[in-house]
């Protein structure tokens, strides 16, 4: 009568701390170039080698530019932290995919598509979205820069046990409803804290039905509900997806791990803290209109009116309009637009480019959009060539650049000027996320193309409507 | 070794916004440090609230404002949300607060405070009102925060609330030791651990 989680987090711990946490054994820790020098340093300063190097996978992505990666980075600054990473991993003894490698890209990325996340497995890294790789069936979750050095130190971390949480979404997504309006959905249902605290799974038929990359999407977004981390049970959908990628054991070794992947699901009498259903036919594309990913509607709907929320809420909500340029109750239908984001651990794997472009194929560009698109590693950009999509994009007036994180959080030079709109396939929509002072509008890829056809916000439905007729 | 923790009495500097997120506390752009260098996270706290896109001073902004000072931070629902970023509390450490109050933070960032003895104190919602109130009538309202009794008390109206804790993270701050100490002092264990437990090669 155990959950999925419990199974996972009661095989890796290494003891229990009486009055105190759980030592949790971690299979793999991953790190980037923002959150580990610290670690590192820390590391030198106590004289400790990492435990278990073999466990540990490093590669650049926060920093990188998205043009000429062949070139040295020209900011300084960013160029040191790279460069720091790969002196780090070298001293260290640590397996880093430099720039232009071509397994490099966004760290959320890498992981599923090289085989290194797998079911089963904890799985850390300084980097809140690490909850990804849940859609493998793995306990996955982000962690801060000491918790980085504990791991490195010990192959350990000390965490509190979670409270546990199954979310189910029955019944069928709508035509040009995908994975990331399901989760833009859920965070505007249960807020940017509904989850904190837990650890979610996800089920139901909507969910068994995503394929993996939806899948990577909505376990990415599970820390966007304030969730530890989120993940689903394996299943032949994640059996096909890692077979025979180069880090997936092969032979022997895949049938027994298979075997015992094959276990891996929650009791039918498994007892959740908390358990919430939602109806998929419900889901709408959706956008956000305030500061936070839970400030979501429908794309079609009116933004909330200030009598609508609690008192304690309003200084927030109103503060939040007041950035973002809108007013309470009005729709953001046809508003125009200046950027669009295409990219990011959240939606920069090859099926967001497919959708992107099978919204784009045969229109043009709007002449008052700038758009990014940005593939999620070198990986992610060769299938796009392979299958063509590269011709169909810049048919219709689009370029694709160099994988990384890139706007998401604009640490790069991909930043959305101030006071400027941004319809993003990205996770945040916090102020100043993708620039100082930018504005971002969180969509999934089908609205981002929608809406870089037409220069103003735009329900991709529309146009698919079009397409048919 | 980090600063013990035992006893705090301290000002408060109101933060009264729910949803404070982590690229609010420190934004990106401060985050291509590759040193612990507490001062330069602390000079850029809330970077984007405190100072204008000029880079003059937003008056407006709370801590510009010389009627609010002191070692205790207190913030609305949901504060620390977002990016795991620990930089957010080698800010708040390097401003020199020692002590967030809020109704609920998010787990990373809380987490991330206890690492660098910075005190997360959870307080009901009522308590956290009639601080806020507290402090818009008399911003010289002080607050007592015993963590060895585990309990925090609005001097202005003596209310006073328990707040939790786990007895081994307790000790660590009250010490000043942290949780790789711990880790490191027990590798026969963990390699135990590996021998009985592989299965993901």
């Amino acid at each position: 009568m155990n959950t999925l989680f419990e199974k996972i987090w009661d095989s890796h711990i290494v003891q229990n701390i009486s009055d105190g946490p759980t030592q949790l054994y971690i299979d793999r820790l991953y790190c980037h170039e923002v959150t580990s020098p610290q670690a590192f340093a820390g590391m030198r300063e106590r004289g400790l080698k990492c435990f278990r190097p073999g466990q540990i996978f490093c590669m650049p992505d926060h920093n990188t530019p998205t043009h000429d990666q062949d070139k040295p980075i020209e900011d300084p600054v960013s160029k040191t932290q790279v460069d720091t990473l790969a002196k780090n991993a070298a001293d260290f003894g640590l397996t880093h995919f430099g720039m232009m490698d071509k397994r490099n890209g966004i760290i959320h990325v890498v992981g599923p598509e090289r085989g290194l996340s797998l079911p089963g497995m904890t799985i850390v890294c300084g980097d809140s979205h690490t909850s990804t790789h849940g859609a493998l069936g793995a306990v996955a979750f982000g962690i801060g820069t000491s918790e980085v050095e504990m791991v490195m130190a010990s192959q350990c971390i000390l965490q509190q046990k979670p409270k546990s949480m199954r979310i189910n979404i029955e019944g069928t997504l709508g035509k040009g409803v995908t994975a990331k309006d399901m989760a833009l959905y859920l965070m505007s249902k249960l807020t940017t804290s509904g989850a904190t605290g837990y650890f979610i799974e996800y089920a139901g038929e909507a969910v068994r039905n995503l394929t993996m990359e939806g899948r990577l999407t909505l376990c990415n977004l599970s820390i966007e509900m304030g969730a530890r981390g989120g993940f689903i049970a394996p299943d032949e959908v994640t059996f096909a997806y890692i077979k025979g990628r180069e880090y997936t054991p092969k032979g022997e070794g895949w049938d027994k791990a298979l075997a015992y992947w094959k276990t891996l699901k929650s009791d039918d009498d498994a007892v959740f803290d908390k358990e919430l259903t939602f109806r998929a036919e419900k889901i709408e594309p959706m956008i956000t209109y305030g500061t936070n990913p839970g400030m979501g509607m429908g794309v079609s709907e009116s933004i909330p009116s200030l009598e609508s929320m609690d008192e304690a809420g309003r200084a927030s909500f109103k503060k939040s309009l007041e950035y973002m340029g809108f007013e309470a109750g009005e729709k953001l239908l046809e508003k125009k637009i200046d950027y669009v984001f295409l990219g990011a651990c959240t939606n920069g794997r090859i099926e967001d480019f497919r959708a992107f472009a099978s919204i784009v194929k045969g229109r043009k560009k709007a002449d008052n959009v700038v758009a990014w698109l940005v593939p999620g590693s070198w990986m992610v950009d060769a299938q796009i060539r392979e299958e063509g999509l590269d011709k169909v994009l810049e048919e219709a007036g689009f370029a694709i650049r160099q994988p990384g994180c890139s706007a998401c959080l604009a640490m790069n030079d991909d930043k959305v000027p101030a006071g400027k709109y941004a319809v993003s396939t990205s996770n945040r929509n916090f102020e100043g996320r993708q620039g100082p002072g930018s504005r971002t509008i969180l969509a999934s890829p089908l609205t981002a193309a929608a809406c870089a056809v037409t220069g103003v916000i735009t329900d991709p439905r529309e146009l698919e409507t079009s397409l048919a007729l | 070794m980090k600063q013990k923790f035992n006893i705090i009495q301290s000002t408060c500097i109101p933060l009264p916004l729910e949803n404070v997120d982590t690229d609010q506390i420190i934004p990106a752009r401060f985050l291509k440090a590759t040193t612990r260098d507490e001062k330069f996270f602390g000079d850029n706290l809330f970077r984007d609230w405190r100072y204008n896109a000029d880079g003059s001073l937003n008056k407006d902004f709370v801590l510009n404002n010389p009627l609010y000072k002191g070692e205790i931070l207190v913030a609305g629902k949901n504060f620390g949300s977002g990016s795991s970023r620990e930089h957010a509390a080698w800010a708040i450490a390097g401003y020199g607060f020692r002590v967030v109050i809020s109704c609920f933070f998010a787990d990373i960032h809380k987490n991330n405070e206890l690492n660098n003895f910075v005190l997360p104190v959870v307080v009901s919602e009522e308590f956290l009102s009639e601080l806020f109130a507290s402090i818009n009538e008399n911003p010289n309202t002080e607050v007592k925060v015993d963590l060895p009794n585990q309990t925090v008390t609005n001097l202005s109206t003596g209310r006073s609330e328990h707040f939790d804790i786990n007895g081994y993270k307790k000790h660590c701050l009250m010490n000043g030791l942290d949780d790789i100490d711990f880790l490191v002092g027990n590798k026969e264990k963990i390699a135990a651990y590996e021998m009985a437990h592989r299965q993901n090669g």
